[in-house]
């Protein structure tokens, strides 16, 4: 996985609460069997003003010029901005992929869905929680300010504002590790491989009709 | 010492270490895989040369993108190219790593969250995983079941576990006996019009109290299916003889001395009297009446008798802008009432309802009847194989063909319409499936959430109307 450490960008807004995984990129993309090439449909209905096609090129189709993303002033934007709830609804994985291959590293709300933030870890993707009243002066500061940049250091665990502001945020230790030095989390948790081959003999022991059923009906 | 949650049971008889971070290691005992969250997974496992940690742990299903017609064409007759090389993936992943697979053909082949249960492959007391996130609908059998990403799915299959924080306790108690006509569906509805989208984030839920003790393990499923649309990635529910009754026999499930053992081991799977939740949301069953969404999230619900909110009494500025864009997508207008909506287009299908009580509950409105002319389209999508072969020897098909519904093959259709049936743009449906985001159905669709019988009433009437004021056709079961 990509490292993350510091981050300096330019920040897009989206304005809106409850921003959903289908939203992020619609169904008609998740049809892909790779990870990659998300970027050009992410928030397609919002984006485009036609319905987009999967396998399409997106070049001449007609934009929504009042969508943020189509925005000369927020191009080359890394960092986005949105309220509360961001990232609810279906557990695809997409929705980061999408973000992650448009440019964003970052997304900065009140709040996540819980499945949304997880997978966005695993991508090298850093979700970051403020409080209301913070995210809405970042608003503001967004809005009032062509070229508004923030400053996100992973380390110490703060977002800088251009006027000085500085305000710090959670993150777990050992996602923060993870994201630090870009580790395979696979390849961490078999470090314990032992301590899995052992639960699961006594989970055979005690639970034994949760083995094998299915592949002795199966073959 | 307080007592244990179910959620506490199940995480610590599922904990195979914690970490000096904080962080624990899960054990999954059950993993269900479909075509469109497991190709990158299966792809990564190849790249860094992995085999599955336990192949007996997995079972996989086609369901998003299969078509729901005529089916004689098999895999190569799905239309749209990458919906059908994304099927065909599935099953050629299935194949090199040895995977059971129920593909299309299979009478077994369904939704993966009606497969499950059906096929016993969902056992009490196990954690269950898959790569979507109506997977909290298994927690009905007092499973530890929720939605994981792609990168989760291939940590599951090279591991046997999941890296995992602990959720907080929360406790949803339905009190009371919920009057005739009302389902499941309302009740889960009901639930997260009080609670909203979010107000699960970051717990697990167990559902409890009278009305959901009364619930069949349909009615159950229904409910802990919505729990991610009330925020939380599990919905579970204690077990008791309603769901040891329904596992008795399936395919997968024990037999013999070995059922003998896992009942008496399941009779552990309830919350302790003096167990502690962080939080508790007291419900009065009497008072859930048929439920409706008006807008373009599962919480702008409101109860059949409702009147759409006015944008001008909402005093927080997020939500108020959030009514005016729900109201202008859906082409509405505040204060109008819920009864006045007209219907173009119904669905009757998705991991919430499509099993056979569903099926059933909207045929005794259909019964002799016919759907009003101005319904363009109205599906019958059932879950799985088997519910399509039971319906049809109950006659069922027959009751929804007669009144001029169509009768489909299984999957998940126009939940979500990956495959070919979707909601056309501006067209209001009556949907009996979890979502009404915008695009959901189909671009520009209008989707509105009730239940298989608010569904097939407002397929007659053209327009919703209250399920408790229908007359109901009862007919013989086969």
């Amino acid at each position: 996985m990509r490292k993350f450490n510091q981050l300096t960008g330019i920040v897009t807004p989206l304005d809106r609460a409850n921003i959903d995984t289908d939203m992020i990129i619609p169904k008609q993309f998740l049809k892909s069997i790779k990870r990659t090439g998300f970027g050009k449909n992410l928030f397609d209905e919002l984006r485009y003003m036609d319905e987009g096609q999967a396998d399409q090129s997106c070049e001449d189709r007609p934009l929504n010029k009042d969508f943020e993303l189509n925005q000369a002033r927020y191009a080359g934007s890394n960092i986005l901005l949105s309220r509360k709830n961001f990232g609810c609804g279906s557990s695809r994985e997409h929705a980061p992929w999408a973000l992650d291959d448009y440019g964003f590293r970052c997304v900065i709300a009140p709040s996540f869905a819980d499945i949304f933030f997880n997978n966005c870890f695993k991508n090298g993707l850093l979700p970051i929680v403020l409080s209301e009243e913070i995210v809405e002066q970042l608003f503001q500061g967004v809005f009032a300010n062509e070229g508004y940049q923030l400053d996100i250091d992973l380390v110490s665990q703060t977002v800088k504002t251009p006027n000085g502001e500085s305000y710090s945020f959670e993150v777990d230790e050992f996602r923060k590790h993870c994201l630090i030095n870009g580790l395979d989390e696979i390849g961490v948790t078999l470090n314990d491989v032992d301590a899995i081959t052992a639960y699961e003999e006594k989970r055979r022991q005690q639970t034994p009709w949760l083995f094998d059923a299915i592949s002795t009906l199966g073959s | 010492m307080a007592g244990k949650t179910l959620y506490d049971k199940l995480w610590d008889s599922h904990l195979v270490k914690e970490r000096e971070d904080g962080s624990s290691i899960i054990y999954i005992d059950r993993q269900l895989l479909h075509e469109v969250t497991s190709p990158q997974a299966f792809e990564g496992l190849r790249v860094a040369g992995r085999k599955p940690w336990r192949l007996d742990a997995n079972l996989a299903t086609p369901d998003h993108n299969v078509q729901t017609t005529d089916r004689s064409g098999g895999v190569a007759a799905i239309v749209d190219k990458v919906s059908r090389i994304q099927v065909t993936t599935l099953d050629d992943n299935c194949d090199d790593f040895g995977v059971l697979e129920f593909k299309m053909g299979d009478p077994r082949q369904g939704i993966v969250h009606v497969v499950g249960p059906e096929q016993g492959a969902t056992l009490p007391g196990m954690t269950v995983v898959c790569g979507d996130s109506h997977t909290s609908t298994h927690g009905a059998f007092g499973a530890l079941a929720h939605g994981i990403g792609t990168s989760e799915v291939e940590h599951v299959l090279a591991t046997q576990t999941l890296i995992q924080k602990k959720m907080k306790n929360m406790l949803v108690r339905v009190n009371g006996s919920v009057k005739q006509g009302i389902t499941g569906k309302d009740i889960v509805l009901a639930i997260i019009g009080e609670m909203g989208t979010a107000g699960g984030t970051g717990y697990a839920i167990e559902f409890g109290g009278d009305a959901i003790k009364a619930l069949s393990m349909e009615g159950r499923m229904t409910v802990c299916n919505m729990a991610i649309e009330a925020g939380a990635r599990a919905g579970m529910i204690a077990v008791d003889q309603t769901t040891i009754d329904y596992v008795k026999g399936r395919p997968f499930a024990p037999k013999g001395e070995l059922w003998d053992a896992a009942v008496a081991n399941w009779s552990e799977l309830n919350s302790d009297v003096d167990s502690v939740f962080d939080e508790i949301i007291e419900i009065d069953g009497a008072a859930i009446i048929p439920q409706v969404t008006w807008g373009t999230s599962p919480e702008m619900v409101l109860p059949v008798d409702g009147i759409l909110p006015d944008p001008i009494n909402e005093k927080d500025e997020v939500k108020k802008e959030g009514i005016e864009r729900a109201l202008s997508y859906m082409g509405l207008k505040a204060g109008m009432s819920i009864k006045d909506i007209h219907i173009d287009s119904v669905f009757i299908g998705s991991c919430t309802n499509s099993r056979i009580e569903d099926l059933r509950a909207a045929a005794e409105v259909v019964n002799g009847k016919t759907i009003s002319d101005r319904i363009s389209q109205a599906l019958i999508v059932p879950g799985s194989g088997l519910i399509k072969l039971q319906a049809e020897k109950e006659g069922l098909d027959k009751i929804f063909t007669d009144a001029g519904f169509e009768w489909r093959e299984p999957g998940c259709s126009m939940c979500l319409a990956m495959n070919a049936d979707k909601l056309e743009s501006g067209k209001h449906c009556a949907a009996t499936s979890n979502r009404n985001f915008e695009g959901r159905q189909g671009f520009g669709g209008r989707t509105h959430l009730v239940s298989p019988a608010m569904a097939a009433a407002a397929a007659l009437a053209g327009h919703f109307v209250d399920i408790r004021e229908v007359e109901l056709t009862k007919f013989a079961q086969a």
